[in-house]
């Protein structure tokens, strides 16, 4: 005989994970109850929003699924943030809630909450097991689902007494049958076909890349493309780290906070070959000006991004590892014209600038490009939303790591509780997280889960007492006035030193830098606040 | 653009409030909605009848495509299908109208389920139009109630949405 929650725990083991991020409750203690007695090591967190967003940072850095766990009710609902976090950037997460057992469901009992009803418009899947024999098949489904397609967050959520009811025996299926889902991984032949006709006839084509070509992992082999065509890349937020920053081909990153070069060159361009991007209005404010303009080949897993923002010409959709094969194979020796090389690298020399330095303060931009070289070549950098995200987007210098942050939801307290995730994934390498004032303060209690668990990532607070990103629009469009934007700090460093964490306080880049480098030479987590002026624009 | 979709779903609960959420979320009103069992019970057909334009029906069509209990999701082209709903109506009527709306009834090939000293009710299975008509014929008498089904719909000759595997 053998209970749910061993099942559960079982499952888990099946799919091979071997940290889990969560906090108890009653309606979930029979899987903690187990838990215990496992080898999967348990990390808990301080808020069941920051459980969600470390299982994301780990999926993101790992070939694993990040599973996180919370009791039913308020655990449960203070997921959904994490959870819709997740939804919005394609991540695999598995959320296991705790539910109140199954004859008090709907009665409005102590933490009863319809999560699965709650969570319906951003899970890719959800569950409500009704029965301890289906645990097995559900466990294995859900893994299967988050983690082929368009990847994403699936819920279980488990009564109780399913947790703590035996069955006769368990066995977990081998193989996943799920009628309508058989998710397309070869891009469509004629398709493909016009694509590289397109791609022949093209005079100044250009690879915009977002997110899906680091989640299918064709990284290099959109690099080896756009090397071997001379087709020059410009990414998504989603989608920085799919070229080393300083490679000659990558233009950065496009849209309304992006480099005026990766703008410059979507709006110049003939033919764009949209690689697993959505084109969000963050991306491209009028999608239809550009379709007006150039062609568009559109190349996604998911069917249903194909036209949704942008008219395409040519909509390909399957497996980005197997399309950009295919069109790698029968583009043959095209080249782009040297033409179309030398305006845009010239684009890339003119357009550059140094960030000007305010007196007395650090500058974020070119701080955060210095510590691109301080980091080891495969750091990972978390940055969080708000100005702050889009310093780290147009100035981490990203050679063999990556680049986590939330671009489709813009959860700000995502870095610090991700960071934590990242790091407990490649435990070997650098991981930092950037925030602002008010982001750090979302998660701020994550230091508590730092410190338990000894996690050793380097956190920097810029801080200009403001949410300086609604505060520049208010300075742009509002007026000047600050409704809602000035930012009363508390003593960080008393604070990170309460959590036992070693911290430092810096007016300028040089003190920064120099902190910054024993920063890295130790072993344990650190928070550097650096002091940034209130009128340093994002850009 | 007035479309049908006939949706094959997967018979679990919570499926229809996944796919009337895909609506509401755009603030999409359906028109009419009918869910019943195919000749396997595992599976269910919904025909959902609503408007909107081409980009709205073909990003809807995708996104119903996407969820994980849908199987397959077919838009009905117009001509090529018959479709029916069910209603029936409780009109005032005392023993003189009686026979105007018996006469009423056979031109429109309704039937009449219930006859009370100062009520009569029909039940008619007809397109969405004729039984607009009837409504319209019998206003006049004081329609009492109305209940309608969604409208179901089903292709013409060798067409099929989806073969459930049962020949018999």
């Amino acid at each position: 005989m053998i209970s749910g929650a061993d099942i559960m725990i079982k499952c888990l083991e099946a799919e091979g994970v071997d940290t889990v991020f969560g906090y108890p409750g009653a309606a979930i203690c029979p899987f903690y109850d187990s838990l215990y007695k496992s080898n999967i090591k348990h990390i808990l967190v301080r808020m069941e929003q920051s459980a969600v967003h470390a299982a994301n940072g780990y999926s993101r850095c790992s070939n694993k699924v990040g599973v996180c766990v919370a009791t039913s009710g308020p655990g449960a609902t203070n997921m959904v943030t994490g959870i819709a976090t997740a939804y919005a950037d394609s991540i695999p997460v598995i959320c296991i809630t705790g539910q109140v057992k199954r004859e008090l469901l709907g009665r409005d009992v102590f933490q009863e909450a319809d999560i699965t009803g709650a969570c319906e418009p951003f899970v890719k899947h959800s569950y409500l097991v009704n029965d301890t024999k289906d645990l097995p098949r559900v466990f294995k489904e859900a893994f299967h689902i988050a983690t082929t397609g368009r990847m994403g967050p699936v819920l279980i959520d488990i009564p109780q007494d399913v947790q703590e009811e035996t069955i006769e025996s368990f066995e977990y299926p081998e193989k996943v049958d799920i009628v309508g889902y058989k998710p397309n991984y070869r891009g469509h032949k004629m398709q493909i076909k016009r694509a590289v006709e397109l791609i022949k006839k093209a005079d100044k084509p250009l690879i915009v890349a977002g997110g899906g070509v680091l989640s299918s992992g064709s990284k290099l082999k959109l690099v080896r493309f756009s090397e071997k065509t001379g087709i020059p890349v410009i990414s998504t937020l989603m989608g920085i780290g799919v070229m080393p920053s300083e490679h000659e081909n990558y233009l950065g990153m496009l849209g309304t906070h992006g480099k005026k070069y990766a703008n410059r060159a979507l709006h110049e361009s003939d033919l764009l070959i949209v690689c697993g991007a959505r084109l969000g209005d963050r991306a491209v404010a009028k999608p239809d000006q550009v379709s007006r303009t150039s062609k568009i080949i559109h190349i996604d897993i998911d069917p249903a991004e194909i036209g949704k923002n942008v008219t395409t010409t040519v909509p390909i959709v399957g497996d980005m590892k197997n399309v950009i094969e295919k069109l790698l194979e029968d583009v043959g020796d095209y080249h782009i014209t040297q033409e179309w090389c030398d305006t845009y690298s010239e684009w890339k020399k003119k357009m550059f600038r140094i960030p000007p330095v305010h007196e007395g303060f650090v500058e974020p931009r070119s701080l955060v490009a210095k510590l691109s070289f301080m980091m080891k070549s495969k750091g990972i950098l978390v940055a969080d939303v708000g100005q702050n995200q889009i310093w780290c987007a147009n100035n981490f210098r990203i050679r063999e790591g990556r680049f986590l942050t939330t671009g489709g939801m813009g959860t700000m307290g995502y870095s610090v509780p991700a960071a934590i995730g990242a790091k407990l994934a490649r435990p070997t390498r650098d991981v930092v997280a950037v925030c602002g004032d008010g982001s750090f303060q979302m998660n701020l209690t994550e230091l508590g889960t730092i410190m338990q668990n000894k996690v050793d990532v380097k956190i920097i607070v810029m801080r200009n007492n403001r949410l300086g990103m609604v505060r520049e629009l208010q300075t742009n469009i509002y007026g000047n006035r600050f409704s809602g934007t000035i930012l009363e700090d508390p003593d960080f460093k008393k604070i990170a030193e309460a959590y036992g964490i070693k911290t430092a306080e810096v007016n300028s880049n040089e003190e920064a830098e120099k902190i910054a480098e024993k920063m890295f030479k130790l072993k344990e987590p650190f928070v550097l606040i650096c002091n940034v002026a209130p009128e340093t624009p994002s850009i | 653009m007035k479309y049908t979709l006939s949706v094959i779903v997967e018979n679990h609960s919570g499926v229809l409030s996944k796919i009337s959420g895909l609506f509401s979320r755009r603030a999409f009103n359906i028109d009419s909605l009918a869910v019943g069992v195919t000749s396997n019970p595992a599976i269910s057909r919904i025909t959902i009848v609503a408007n909107g334009d081409e980009y709205v029906v073909e990003q809807l069509e995708k996104q119903l495509n996407k969820l994980i209990p849908v199987i397959k999701v077919k838009r009905l082209v117009e001509g090529e299908y018959v479709s029916r709903e069910l209603a029936l109506i409780k009109v005032h009527c005392n023993s003189k109208q009686r026979g105007d709306l018996m006469r009423i009834a056979e031109l429109m090939s309704a039937k009449i389920v219930d006859v009370a000293q100062n009520t009569l009710t029909f039940e008619i299975t007809d397109t969405n139009d004729r039984i607009q008509t009837l409504s319209d014929l019998v206003k006049p008498y004081g329609i009492k109630e109305i209940v309608r089904t969604g409208t179901v719909a089903i292709e013409k000759g060798q067409g099929e949405v989806y073969h459930s595997g049962f020949n018999d």
